[in-house]
């Protein structure tokens, strides 16, 4: 028996359903097309019954629309209680809103012959009229269809429902297992008679699965054709390929402590308010100390403030930062601090920044601690994951919470590019790098870039002890930057030169003060050995003169007698010769 | 639940949906079976979910057709057109 019957023309313009989804609608233009078909497709665990129940309680709850849930393979106890965990008010709906029915054929009846749906049918269009619905889910047909004897009969049913959906004026989405290649080849024809057909898919990437979902067909509108990847959330299912496409949140000015002063002051004043500061590093680079000292002093100034830690225990992480001075354990105990840890393998990506963004409307904080956030991006390889934590530090960006995370760099030859594609959204990026040099690992703080403030282009020495977190200058020698004992050798070395330098001008001083001494004691021998020359001069002159004076004297008292002399020789002379010998004189 | 008769008669309830080819088909097929086996004594009630959608519940009927064995114990479901009377035959005798 082949099919004959064409589909209906419509009779009117397409219109559409939300589903509530959030980003379905987006890329669907609208939602589903209203009273039409909709076939959702998807292996297990993919969130086809999600995908279902939450466009009905969507519909219910957001626009009155009455709905009708055909459960083909779980009960409808399994289902109201799945739908419990999403906080979705299906016990209170079902009253006047939802009705459930129990579609599961019972594994005690006997089949005896070909059957059909028209008597559920018949029953579901009193339901329908009765409710005044205008949304019905079949969920898990092919586990009905599967009881059919033959693919005929399948055919059959599965046009019966069409049929019968088209002529209710009901919008139903009809999900069935799908992936592997029996299913495929036995059901691909219903996505020919359907008018929408939404696939969902899970994939493991390097061991952590991931959901997609992709519209395959829409007739009659347009829409986004692309894998789109999908969280479970709290409230349901979401695309996470979505958020603002413009980005429009406030700004501030506001800067807040980074804990660290000497980090503020390369900051220019610290970090901002509500951006996000990415501190890489490779481990053991005190990055959770700086993120422990940013939490400490948050509290400190009475903010809420969320510390995420993966991998690592709430408690271990306290205690390991109290061993540097930093006390967060008051916090936590006044409230403001909330810990929480978590482990990395697990819930898939999308699905842990789910639970993240729920920690974060439960304690509403106003700093944000993750650490790592390279825990999540050892996935971060699987595009949908970069996303998952974009759109993630987006809407911390949107709440106006300051979020400081790190990122983890395996191996040394990372350098200073993190694989994860964080760096590029991160508006502060602080890398710190271990330096070894002369037998020693020395931590190193460098700030690669910080949007909106001028910073610091220096390195600076990072040390941890007893007393709490210390940036140090470091120093440049030969071309090397030099760190722990090398900058301490080189400090010492430094004061021991300044200190030769200063004993040798003041031995140079002394000694110039000798020579001095020295001179001045010269010139007083001089000066006496000058006075006594002159003293001798004086008395020699005065010697001299009154020689002179004496021989003056002598020589006029000696012409006086030799005057007299002459008179008498001359006497002599007259009267005489006499002595020879005086008168030669 | 259906109330459990204390002697042995045979109470079938067999639910189609108005003319269709299976409803027309089970009706006959069950009829034929009854007047092999059960002509001594049997209560037959026909419920047509076109007309009476809100009875199906009762007995949680999703498919069309489907019998229900109410009495003797034990209580019985078949679904589909009853064409293998053998098996309807002995569903309908086990005891």
């Amino acid at each position: 028996m082949k099919p004959q019957k064409a589909a209906p023309a419509p009779s009117r313009r397409l219109t559409k359903v939300m589903t509530g989804i959030k980003g379905f609608d987006e890329i669907t233009e609208g939602g589903l097309p209203r009273g039409r078909t909709t076939l959702v497709l998807g292996g297990p665990g993919c969130g086809k019954t999600v995908f279902a129940l939450q466009t009905l309680v969507n519909g219910a709850h957001s626009a009155g629309e009455a709905g009708i849930f055909v459960a083909f393979e779980e009960s409808t106890q399994q289902i109201v209680a799945n739908a419990a965990i999403f906080g979705w008010d299906v016990a209170g709906l079902e009253k006047k809103k939802l009705f459930f029915l129990d579609a599961k054929l019972s594994s005690a009846d006997v089949a005896a012959g070909d059957f059909d749906l028209s008597g559920m049918l018949a029953v579901l269009a009193g339901k329908a009229r009765q409710m005044n619905a205008k949304r019905i889910v079949f969920d898990g047909i092919d586990v009905l269809l599967a009881s059919l004897e033959g693919t005929t009969a399948e055919r059959r049913e599965i046009y019966r429902i069409r049929d019968w959906l088209l002529e209710m004026g009901l919008t139903g989405i009809i999900t069935q297992k799908a992936g592997s290649p029996d299913t495929d080849e036995r059901y691909g024809f219903l996505q020919f008679m359907v008018d929408c057909v939404v696939v969902l898919r899970q994939q493991l990437t390097e061991g952590s699965a991931f959901r997609n979902l992709r519209v395959v067909k829409y007739r009659g509108s347009g829409f986004a054709g692309d894998e789109f990847p999908i969280t479970l959330t709290g409230e349901g299912l979401q695309l996470t390929n979505r958020g603002p496409t413009e980005l429009t949140y406030p700004v501030t000015d506001e800067r807040i402590s980074s804990g660290l002063d000497r980090l503020d002051n390369m900051l220019r004043g610290g970090y901002h308010r509500a951006s996000n500061i990415l501190i890489s590093g490779a481990p053991g680079t005190a990055k959770s100390t700086l993120c422990g000292l940013f939490a400490a002093a948050a509290c400190e100034r009475g903010e809420r403030t969320l510390y995420v830690s993966f991998d690592e225990g709430a408690s271990q992480i306290v205690r390991n930062l109290k061993s540097v001075g930093i006390k967060l354990a008051p916090h936590i105990k006044s409230g403001l601090l909330s810990m929480y840890s978590t482990r990395t393998r697990g819930p898939n990506v999308e699905d842990q920044f789910g639970a993240l963004r729920n920690k974060v409307r439960e304690h509403k904080p106003h700093c944000l601690i993750i650490d790592p956030l390279s825990a999540l991006s050892t996935k971060l390889s699987h595009l949908a994951s970069a996303d998952a934590a974009q759109q993630f530090l987006d809407f911390l960006k949107i709440e106006g919470i300051t979020v400081v995370n790190t990122s983890l760099m395996d191996g040394l030859n990372t350098d200073e590019a993190t694989a994860t594609g964080i760096s590029t959204i991160a508006d502060t990026w602080i890398h710190m790098s271990y330096v070894v040099q002369d037998g020693e690992r020395n931590r190193a703080l460098t700030i690669v870039k910080s949007r909106g403030t001028g910073h610091s282009n220096q390195v600076r020495e990072l040390t941890l002890s007893d007393n709490g977190v210390t940036l140090t200058d470091v120093f440049v020698a030969q071309g090397k930057v030099l760190m722990g004992v090398a900058r301490w050798e080189w400090e010492q070395e430094e004061e021991a030169a300044a200190k030769r330098v200063k004993v040798a001008s003041e031995l140079r001083r002394l000694q110039l003060q000798l020579a001095q001494a020295e001179a001045a004691a010269r010139l007083q021998v001089v000066q006496t050995e000058m006075d006594a020359r002159e003293a001798e001069i004086k008395l020699l002159a005065d010697a001299t003169g009154s020689a002179k004076q004496l021989l003056r004297t002598d020589r006029a008292v000696l012409r006086k007698m030799r005057h007299a002399d002459e008179e008498i020789r001359a006497r002599r002379t007259i009267a005489g010769d006499t002595d020879g010998d005086v008168g030669r004189v | 639940m259906a109330p459990r008769s204390l002697d042995s008669i045979l109470r079938l309830r067999l639910y189609i949906a108005g003319r269709s080819p299976n409803s027309v088909l089970a009706e006959s097929n069950l009829r034929a079976v009854c007047a092999a086996h059960f002509a001594a004594g049997h209560e037959l009630e026909i419920v047509d979910l076109l007309q009476n959608s809100e009875l199906a519940a009762r007995d949680r009927v999703i498919v069309t057709p489907t019998l229900v064995k109410m009495s003797p114990a034990p209580t019985q479901r078949l679904i589909g057109n009853l064409s293998d009377h053998q098996l309807v035959f002995s569903t309908l005798a086990a005891e």
